[in-house]
């Protein structure tokens, strides 16, 4: 970098004193133009004169606190109290892709319950040889296996159909999280139990349901049950949080979020969907006519550049310049995301910081260099089922405007050329 | 008795190759007993599997209703505020913001049956008798002018009731309609001719503000305005009235607790909040106008909790209780002297 001109221009005036405004004037320490020797290197420092804290200080961590900011946050207008409401994940703060629980976002139909390991049962019934209930216990004793999903609400970017409306990705996509989960396979439980009361499986199903106040039931078709379905007790090395459905939870993998019911209690194999509340009047899309979809199961492939976005604005000016996003699908494996800084004219393909998963999220990253004109930032996402992620214009024409869940459509930022960015719609 | 759609059908078909085969079993897990089953499985399905024997009209419903429900669900079911409007929205399904209720949107009355028994009351569910959940879901049907008040719904009418969106749902149908079109070679270069923004989220001004942290800090820094003396009335208490406060204090036990272990939930505990400061109570996030008053002085005396229970939104614009109000001037009275036996 022997060419700093940049340094002193005018655009770079104009992005400090709009970086401030912006409250995000911090980060604007640039190594590249010290005049005078810094006092933090000259100086001995605190931290490095005295001793720091010492073991079992704090005997389980959190965040160092000048990472406060990096929460889960609510939008009060959305529901009329926090008992069945949602936050959203802070992604536009987050990197790699595994969400650490305790700012992972939660959704609950009637709070979150204190339900301790000696007083969980799970219960087994309906069409099967012999009705169980299993212990906590129990469930430790088979088999288990560890995989990372993504989980992600059905209604995540819900409040974009009609119109850019949140501005930040926290608030736009923050309805999904991703962990690395260890449990028992359903089907193993199923087999416990044993199908052949059932008769033939191909149009049987098992409906689900949680220990909370509202239950939150949902039928499952015994395909995907007997498929990938896990019935999860740790997630990220260590036991669910209360507000992920500790002690356990089903992990539905690729399916909306409403299915992986918390708490889970009671799982019955049956003939027919129950048809709950949460699969009739919930979680069914309206089309434009009034007609509407039921049994969308599937989470689309989508994505998101998470940085820059307008809570994490560029606050160091032109030059290199890392943009990041996730990528995921519910339908298999992400095999490719391009990226638009002119809102979608022209595309360069990003880097995936690993191979795709299936149903887990994929972190991408474009390594470029800024020269601070304005940016409409997009990202577009593939899989290996060949899908592309559609444009909200694409989605409304099939869609309409009221579908509210499901929205999987390609986000523009508008990243000014002071660093700020915008939550904006394009033509 | 419902097939799945073709779409569905994405699943390797190998899940079921493997049936015969299944895994040997381990022992684990006893034998669930008929009355663990029966205490858990209470799901209602559409065909009518699961239904209780029982029966209820709207007429009972109604009372169950302005009792249980009402506080949040509008006397008439059509809802207070943001809580969910319950009838109503019939036709408005192809327009813009449908209104889906149990009358306009659910296609089966098995659903309402369902989640009412296992979900509802909101802070108290599972207290329903089965005739109360017949009675309560005749009455929201004759909200939604589905049935006469004189209709009867019990385990064996219950499928004589038409829905009228019964017909309005298709199966997943993205394969078709959706995967084709959105697949093949992405465009890479002069995609558009011209692209501009049409919409921006600042306008809307919508999403919250960045500034919890400073938001309390800021409250903890500002010096508090000296309190006025209170002249404090030794009010003096009638427990008969008070116990006869303890009934109407059912329209409020959905959102707020009381007594030992009592936590705030989507109002906050009540204990000690006779004479008390308005909106102190730790850790509940009040509404700012509550917030705001209880930092201007507002004392919950006798008379201001009448005033405030009488008609909440009335005597307090913004706040946060989505409560209509005691009509009754004698029930207001008795839930104050109720409030008042309620120690800290
Ligand atoms: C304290 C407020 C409150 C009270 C009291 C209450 N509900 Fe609800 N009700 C809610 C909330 C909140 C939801 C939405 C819950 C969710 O989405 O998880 C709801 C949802 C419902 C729904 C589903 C609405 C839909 O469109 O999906 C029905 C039906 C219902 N309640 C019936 C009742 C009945 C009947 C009673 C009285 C026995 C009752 N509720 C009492 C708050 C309340
Ligand atoms: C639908 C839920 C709901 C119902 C029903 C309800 N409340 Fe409330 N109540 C609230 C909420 C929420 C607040 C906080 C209001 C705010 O912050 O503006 C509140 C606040 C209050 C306060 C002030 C508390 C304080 O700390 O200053 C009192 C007193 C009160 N409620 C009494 C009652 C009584 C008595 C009833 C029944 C007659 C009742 N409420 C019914 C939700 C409810």
């Amino acid at each position: 970098m022997s060419d700093n001109k940049t340094g002193n221009s005018p655009s770079r005036r104009a992005f400090l004193r709009g970086a401030a405004a912006a409250g995000a004037g911090a980060l604007t320490t640039s190594t590249a133009s010290a005049q005078t020797a810094e006092p933090l290197i000259t100086e001995v420092q605190p931290w490095a004169r005295e001793f720091g804290d010492g073991v079992d200080a704090v005997r389980y961590g959190l965040p160092i606190e000048h990472e406060s900011d990096v929460v889960r946050r609510n939008v009060e207008w959305l529901t009329a109290d926090t008992v069945s409401s949602i936050n959203f994940t802070p992604i536009h703060a987050l990197d790699g892709t595994i969400t650490p629980q305790g700012c992972a976002f939660e959704r609950h139909h009637s709070g979150a319950i204190d339900l301790k390991k000696e007083d969980y049962r799970l219960m087994i019934n309906g069409l099967v040889d012999t009705p169980l209930v299993f212990s906590y216990a129990d469930l430790e004793r088979f088999p288990r296996e560890n995989h990372v999903y993504f989980c992600e609400c059905a209604a995540n970017t819900g409040m974009e159909w009609a119109g850019a409306q949140l501005n930040g990705a926290q608030f736009t996509h923050g309805m999904i999280h991703n962990m690395e989960y260890t449990g028992v396979p359903l089907r193993t439980l199923l087999e416990e139990a044993g199908l052949d009361t059932a008769g033939d499986l191909k149009d049987k199903w098992v409906f689900v349901e949680g220990a909370d106040a509202s239950s939150n039931g949902r039928s499952i078709p015994m395909e995907k049950a007997l498929d990938d379905v896990l019935v999860a007790f740790k997630a990220n090395g260590e036991a669910l949080r209360k507000e992920h459905g500790y002690p356990v939870r089903l992990v539905v993998p690729g399916w909306e979020g409403n299915m992986w019911v918390k708490w889970i209690r009671r799982i019955e194999v049956t003939d027919a969907p129950v048809e709950s509340r949460e699969e009739t009047s919930k979680y069914t899309d309206v089309l434009d006519n009034g007609i509407a979809r039921k049994w969308t199961w599937a989470m689309d492939a989508k994505s998101v550049v998470t940085s820059p976005s307008p809570q994490s604005p560029i606050t160091h000016g032109t030059g290199p310049l890392v943009i990041s996003g996730l990528a995921w699908t519910g339908r298999g494996t992400i095999t490719r995301v391009d990226v638009s800084k002119d809102g979608g004219k022209t595309w360069e393909t990003a880097r995936l910081a690993k191979e795709g998963e299936k149903m887990a999220l994929t972190r991408f990253y474009l390594d470029t260099e800024w020269d601070g004109s304005e940016m409409m930032l997009q990202s577009r996402a593939m899989d290996d089922t060949g899908y592309i992620q559609p444009s909200k214009a694409q989605l409304r024409e099939v869609r309409g405007l009221n579908s509210i869940y499901h929205n999987n459509c390609i986000q523009t930022w508008l990243v000014r050329s002071n660093g700020e960015a915008e939550n904006v719609e394009v033509s | 008795m419902l097939k799945f759609p073709k779409s569905t059908v994405l699943i390797a078909a190998s899940v079921f190759l493997s049936n015969p085969a299944f895994a040997e079993k381990l022992g684990l897990g006893r034998a669930a007993l008929p009355e663990e089953i029966a205490a858990w499985d209470t799901d209602v399905r559409p065909d009518g599997t699961g239904l209780p024997v029982g029966s209820g009209d709207a007429l009972i419903g109604e009372e169950i209703f302005a009792d249980q429900c009402a506080a949040c669900h509008g006397d008439f079911a059509e809802g207070i505020d943001n809580w969910p409007k319950l009838a109503g929205g019939a036709d408005t399904l192809d327009h813009e913001d449908p209104l889906k209720t149990v009358g306009s949107y659910w296609p089966y009355l098995s659903t309402a049956y369902d989640y009412i028994q296992r979900s509802m009351p909101y802070g108290n569910a599972g207290t329903l008798s089965d005739d109360d959940v017949y009675s309560i879901v005749a009455y929201i049907l004759y909200s939604n002018d589905l049935i006469d008040d004189d209709f009867v719904l019990s385990n064996e009418t219950f499928l004589d009731v038409e829905m009228p969106n019964a017909a309005g749902f298709i199966f997943d149908d993205r394969a078709q309609a959706e995967y084709s079109q959105w697949s093949g070679d992405p465009c890479m270069e002069n995609c558009k001719a011209e692209v501009k923004v049409t919409m921006r989220a600042m306008v809307l001004d919508v999403t919250p503000e960045e500034t919890k942290a400073e938001e309390t800090t800021a409250v903890v820094d500002a010096t508090p305005e000296p309190v006025e003396e209170v002249v404090v009335e030794v009010a003096a208490f009638d427990a008969e009235l008070a116990k006869a406060g303890e009934k109407v204090f059912k329209k409020c036990k959905s959102c707020h607790q009381i007594g030992d272990g009592a936590k705030n939930k989507s109002g906050p505990v009540l204990n000690g909040i006779f004479d008390n400061t308005a909106g102190v109570v730790d850790g509940f996030k009040y509404s700012k106008v509550m917030r705001k008053a209880g930092e201007d002085g507002l004392v919950w005396s006798e008379t201001e909790l009448a005033a405030f229970l009488a008609k909440p939104k009335k005597y307090m614009k913004g706040t946060k209780m989505s409560f209509a109000g005691l009509k009754k001037e004698k029930d207001q009275l008795a839930i104050v002297e109720f409030l008042k036996s309620l120690e800290d």
